[in-house]
């Protein structure tokens, strides 16, 4: 989408994503999405009378982790109060970092060339969850409201970016590699439909080089496709006011998934005063040296490394859209593993981004072994395409040996002897169709390849079976 | 009424069981506390079986606590599993805590008793016990006049021989003053040397739990039991317990004390006496009195009175009626939340959650908070100053003895005023204590305080002790 002539938007984004630890930001309860309401929740993690809170180490490590990722200064910080009364908060205060975040000054490098700037990226607590039941479905005049504190307290890392995204497009770009590196890191596992990663867009829109406009933030926008949409409707709703000689008023936007449209919230002169002061019962943070280098040390590489890296195993153009997909989906350690065991590039490539992509449960059963041992039989025409995807499904879903696998769905009869001797039983079947294959009519291939198929149920290597065709017929000569 | 040292020897001996001491408690509540209103809830049943099996452990040869079978009172800002812990405040009423204070799980694990809870000003915001929900605590050695608070009903409670020790929190005073007011020795520990985990917050960096007793040795075996590091309290020092009743008989030969102008300023004359007697007193058992000034602490009150309501105008959020205590029902849950909060907090916790609000609003930060805490920062640097002259301050705990009933209720400035010696040390987070010297004209207590810096608690208790020990001379 463009915007009408003489226009730019300037976005910038603030993404909240949770921490993968196994326990809360303050207290020892499990972090653990789906559990049954108010079943991981103690004095500390509801606020009760007289709790303290204590930090969680692996939450800090984490957060620099994910700071050194983005190139930021990791530095002594300290932690807020900020105060507001909300029913799914149990303190009425949320405890995050204000003006001396963990993390500061950093930036991150997009695909296209371009870089954001990262302003801050610091810790705070989640909320608990509400539900509201009846009348108007939200807080304010529901008949009745449910909260669950099991999100209560879990670690969550705010990425604020400088606004120095220009386009919806560059916008899903940055949340797309800032998710990439989220999970590179192992600070979250980047779930935006567990609601693991959240976002909050600031637009405004100018002409180009002049000086920005007033900005509108967006809340909760829980998709990529969220965000791209909300950023687009926006910046054309503001440039409707103005070109209509109106002016844009600072507020907080809700977005409508539904009507694809953006709504006003809250004006700013209607923002909370957030009244932040130090939090008292919790000490300053100032990580060593020591552990700030073992952190650092730790880092595996980050999307645009592995990238690079799997491209440079290409002779000549290297298919970009499907590498940047692998790395993203962290498949890439797949293509290198075969790549390694002697399987073909585009082949291991292709099956990375199609079938182990595609896996509703996740790679988590699938072994590089196993990957690579069935790619190597597919590619050795001891499996079919078709028998290689059913070979890997299970391997997806359940695990296992390939050849066990192979063995047990009926595929090894397709091993090279045994399609040679499907073959030879067609030719003696067939003695005509034969003879005009031998004098040189190629279009009877696919009559045998045809019936071979019929036989095998659809499970034959049509290469192979040409393959054998063309040995017999070179026999014949 | 013997000491907590000698019930808990004579429990371990056999000379008594902790059965019959918690009797002995428990005849003196039923005596006293319909008049004094010192407890909120006698756990009657809770103590007779931690009683018996203090009981069963000395039948059994088992190892037992330094505090095995004494009797001990707990403010009820203090949590304890499946008692009912108010703060004296309507909007926790019905609330039983689901789990227990440190130092409540501490005084148990060393085989105390626990009576009950005692009545405190609402959320320990006062110097009287006025304020509390459930009517004042009389002090046991006048009835018609205050016991000091906020620790009023713990104070009261050993003053009145109920127990021998008790436990209450300090945030401005609110062990020292009462201690004074009711002729006990008390302690502000320093922060972070006991543990807050459990203590309701009123205000986060200045609130510490302490002891009160009759006598110097209780009052340091006690805060040896609850003292020393714990992991739950990130603000926790470091360090375990320190050894105090082993130092009790120390003295103070060699020690200089300095005798701080401003803490007695504007003390009655009978109080002033006092504090110069104590100062004698220390010579005589070879200290060296040193005449000194700290102006900075007459900054104390005013910075107190920001950072104080500040903090409790964030801690006392929660109590929304969201989750626990009192609701009262309305259209929406604003209207709820504000509903409960005006039937469930009192005028004195209305009137500092609103001071703190606004010290802490855009636009006001800078001029009240940020003002407050530099003040608090000149405090600490005035203090460690003064600490490489000398090793001990000398002052008043309060300017005045217990004063009447409604004589200062309905004016807050001299409420406030009642700790204008006492705030000093919480907002350094140092160590004090009070302990008791002398009678005024209407006979009743005063107390003088003696100050140290962090973590100085064994020479505050030698130091007091030898006060103890002229006092009864």
């Amino acid at each position: 989408m463009a915007l009408p002539e003489g226009w730019e938007m300037v976005v910038g984004l603030e993404v909240h994503a949770e921490l993968r630890t196994a326990t809360k930001l303050f207290c020892g309860c499990a972090n653990m999405f789906g559990d049954d309401p108010n079943t991981n929740i103690c004095p500390v993690c509801l606020g009760l009378p007289g709790s303290l809170p204590v930090l969680n180490e692996r939450a800090v490590e984490l957060a620099m982790a994910l700071g050194f990722a983005l190139h930021c200064t990791v530095a002594p910080s300290t932690f807020h109060r900020k105060n507001y009364f909300y029913p799914d908060m149990p303190k009425d205060f949320q405890i995050s970092q204000y003006d001396l975040p963990i993390n500061s000054g950093g930036y991150l490098d997009l695909l296209d060339g371009s870089r954001v700037g990262i302003e801050r990226a610091h810790m705070e607590e989640d909320t608990g969850k509400s539900t509201h039941l009846g009348g108007t479905g939200r807080l304010q005049g529901a008949d009745r409201s449910l909260i669950d504190y099991n999100r209560s307290g879990v670690p969550l890392v705010e990425i604020v970016s400088a606004p120095d995204i220009r386009n919806a497009a560059q916008a899903r770009a940055y949340a797309s590699e800032l998710r990439g590196i989220l999970i590179a890191t192992g600070a979250s596992d980047g779930r935006m439909e567990e609601g693991s990663m959240r976002m909050d867009a600031n637009v405004s829109v100018r002409r180009p080089h002049e000086p920005y406009g007033t900005r509108c933030e967006i809340k909760n926008l829980n998709s990529l496709r969220s965000l791209v949409r909300a950023i687009e409707f926006e910046a054309l709703r503001q440039i409707e006011v103005l070109e209509a000689g109106g002016s844009i008023r600072q507020e907080t936007r809700h977005w409508d998934e539904n009507r694809g449209e953006t709504s006003t919230m809250r004006f700013k002169e209607e923002a909370e005063d957030y009244r932040y002061f130090r939090e008292p019962d919790l000490v300053d943070l100032a990580p060593s040296e020591e552990w700030q280098a073992r952190v650092q040390s730790g880092l595996g590489p980050m999307p645009a490394q592995r990238r690079d890296e799997l491209a440079s195993l290409f002779e000549g153009d290297a298919p970009g859209e499907s590498i940047a997909l692998a790395v993203d989906l962290d498949l890439d350690r797949f293509v290198r593993a075969a790549n390694a065991a002697g399987v073909d590039l585009v082949l291991a490539l292709n099956r990375a981004t199609n079938e182990l992509a595609a896996s509703e449960t996740g790679v988590d059963a699938l072994s590089e072994e196993a990957f690579c041992e069935t790619l190597l039989m597919e590619q050795r025409g001891e499996l079919s395409a078709t028998q290689t995807k059913t070979v890997l499904a299970e391997l997806l879903a359940h695990g296992g040996e390939p050849k066990v696998i192979a063995k047990a769905k009926g595929f090894e009869q397709l091993s090279e002897d045994s399609l040679a001797t499907t073959i030879d039983g067609l030719i003696s079947a067939h003695p005509q169709e034969w003879g005009r294959y031998v004098e040189g009519d190629d279009k009877l291939t696919q009559f045998f390849i045809g019936q071979v198929m019929k036989l095998t149920k659809g499970q034959a290597n049509g290469k192979a079976v040409v393959e054998v065709l063309v040995e017999r017929r070179a026999r014949r000569h | 009424m013997t000491s907590a040292t000698q019930i808990a020897r004579d429990v371990k001996s056999g000379a008594t069981s902790a059965e019959a001491e918690l009797e002995k408690s428990l005849a003196a509540v039923r005596a006293r506390n319909e008049e004094l209103n010192v407890f909120l809830y006698v756990d009657e049943e809770g103590a007779r079986a931690q009683a018996r099996a203090v009981d069963a452990r000395v039948k059994n040869g088992e190892p037992l606590g330094a505090l095995a079978g004494v009797p001990i009172a707990l403010k009820d800002n203090l949590c304890q599993r499946g008692v009912p812990t108010t703060c004296s405040s309507r909007i926790l009423e019905g609330w039983r805590p689901p789990y227990s204070a440190t130092v409540v799980e501490r005084v148990l694990a060393a085989g105390a008793v626990a009576l009950g809870k005692t009545n405190l000003d609402e959320f320990a915001m006062g110097s009287s016990t006025e304020t509390s929900a459930f009517g004042p605590t009389r002090n046991p050695l006048d009835p018609s006049r205050v016991p000091g608070g906020s620790s009023g009903g713990s104070a009261a409670a050993v003053a009145a021989n109920m127990t021998t020790i008790s436990l209450g929190s300090d945030t401005g005073g609110s062990i020292r003053q009462p201690a004074a007011l009711c002729g006990l020795v008390g302690m502000k520990p320093t922060y972070g040397l006991v543990s807050r985990y459990g203590l309701v917050a009123f205000a986060s960096s200045l609130d510490q739990i302490g002891p009160f007793a009759k006598n110097v040795e209780d009052a340091a075996l006690l805060l040896e039991v609850i003292a020393g590091h714990d992991p739950m309290d990130s603000t926790s020092l470091p360090e375990a317990s320190p050894s105090l009743v082993a130092h009790v008989n120390d003295g103070v030969k060699g020690k200089r004390v300095g005798l701080v102008r401003e803490l007695i300023e504007g003390a009655d004359d009978e109080v002033v006496e006092a504090v110069s007697r104590a100062a004698a007193a220390l010579r005589e058992a070879g200290a060296e009195i040193v005449e000194l000034s700290i102006p900075e602490t007459r900054l104390g009150l005013s910075a107190y009175y920001l950072l104080a309501p500040a903090e409790a105008s964030s801690n006392l959020a929660r109590f929304d009626g969201v989750r626990y205590g009192l609701r009262v029902d309305a259209e929406d849950v604003t209207a709820m939340n504000e509903a409960t909060r005006t039937l469930g907090f009192g005028a004195e916790v209305k009137r500092r959650i609103m001071l703190g609000t606004y010290a802490l609003s855009a636009g006001y930060y800078d001029a009240y908070y940020g003002q407050a805490l530099k003040v608090r920062t000149q405090m600490i640097s005035a203090f460690r100053s003064a600490y490489q002259k000398v090793d001990l301050l000398l002052g008043a705990t309060t300017p005045s003895v217990a004063f009447k009933f409604g004589e200062k209720s309905d004016d807050p400035m001299a409420m406030y005023l009642s700790d204008v010696f006492t705030i000093p040390t919480n907002l350094a987070g140092e160590a004090a204590l009070s302990v008791p010297f002398g009678v005024g004209e209407t006979g009743l207590p005063i107390g003088v305080q003696l100050l140290g810096p962090g973590r100085s608690e064994a020479s505050l208790f030698a130091a007091a002790r030898v006060l103890e020990i002229a006092r009864a001379s």
